[in-house]
């Protein structure tokens, strides 16, 4: 899996060469540091791990500021491993930047954490469709669940009964965002959609 | 934001129409590409509000067609206005006009403006 980390600016949108407008998110990718190769001989798998934006020392553990004297960098927020990463061929310590991952046209995947939404009932968070009825005798059911299960058998509601609680705020995966542009010199990415994640949080972009 | 800002004066094409305001009467030439044929066609109506900035700044025109009101949001810009043309200025008092919408015939009418200002 080749990919790299980044940062979400923000969204605009851009006409395309047949007029049409996209939407288009924004994002800071890379570059990104290798912290560790990993090999066949010394791990059992190949690998890269690649880090990306600055952390403070004071706020980086002690080993890991060892695992990052080693790559020679500064400590930094986010440590990802790629598996199998044959695109590029870099050794620990050296810097990857967009255009050598990306080009414009290919279909990538965006994983980040998506907004939390707080406790939201089951019309937001599963998608029910309430009551639907405001007369017919209903009273404070407009966005209510219904029936969450039978009677005397089997006298339990099941595990995994979709009700309401926490939204959002969860690692989601989108896939087939196609990249529309590359400015490699100020390491920005276009994605055509939504990526998931509010702005300025963390995202990994994945081939 | 300044990526974003970027991203916009990169790509997004530099339009040069003259400067109105909610409550012109403006005529917009717009391109339609049916299958591979491409023609012009016009929209005109009164201009009910100028919202956002930047790449993502649209305008929306309204008109009463038949009876019917329509209203179309065009984007600055887009690459498929060819021109926009000023037919009246009007006079109003407010940056959106949605009060238009519930108002027909006589009523539904901008009174024109008809000392300019520096900025026109």
């Amino acid at each position: 899996m080749n990919g790299l980390i980044g940062k979400k600016i923000g969204m605009t949108s851009i006409f395309d060469d047949r007029g049409r407008n996209i939407a288009c998110t924004v994002i800071e990718a890379g570059p990104c540091v290798v912290t560790q190769v990993k090999t066949e001989d010394t791990d059992g798998y190949t690998a890269l791990q690649l880090g990306y934006g600055e952390a403070k020392e004071k706020n980086t553990t002690n080993p890991l500021l060892g695992h990052f004297q080693n790559a020679k960098t500064s400590p930094k927020r986010k440590v990802i491993e790629f598996r199998d990463f044959d695109i590029v061929d870099k050794t620990i310590g050296e810097t990857i930047n967009v255009d050598e991952v990306f080009v414009e046209g290919d279909l990538v995947s965006a994983v980040g954490t998506s907004k939390g939404k707080g406790f939201q009932g089951v019309v937001k968070r599963h998608n029910f469709r309430g009551v639907n009825d405001a007369t017919h005798g209903q009273h404070n059911r407009l966005r209510a669940p219904g029936s969450i299960g039978a009677a005397s058998y089997p006298a339990k509601v099941f595990k995994g009964m979709r009700m309401a609680g926490r939204d959002g705020g969860e690692r989601v995966k989108i896939k087939n965002l196609q990249v529309v542009k590359i400015f490699p010199e100020q390491n920005l990415l276009l994605l055509k959609g939504a990526v998931p994640g509010h702005k300025g949080a963390y995202v990994i972009i994945e081939k | 934001m300044d990526a974003i800002k970027f991203v916009q004066e990169q790509l997004a094409k530099t339009t040069n129409f003259p400067a109105f305001r909610p409550g012109d009467n403006v005529v917009v030439d717009y391109k339609i590409i049916e299958g591979d044929k491409e023609r012009i066609q016009a929209f005109r109506g009164d201009v009910i509000q100028i919202k956002g900035e930047g790449a993502t700044k649209t305008f929306t025109v309204r008109k009463v067609s038949n009876g019917v009101g329509v209203e179309r949001i065009f984007p600055f810009t887009s690459p498929n206005i060819v021109e926009i043309k000023i037919l009246k200025r009007g006079k109003v008092r407010r940056a959106r006009l949605y009060y238009l919408r519930d108002l027909v015939g006589k009523k539904a009418r901008i009174k024109e403006r008809k000392f300019l200002g520096k900025k026109d």
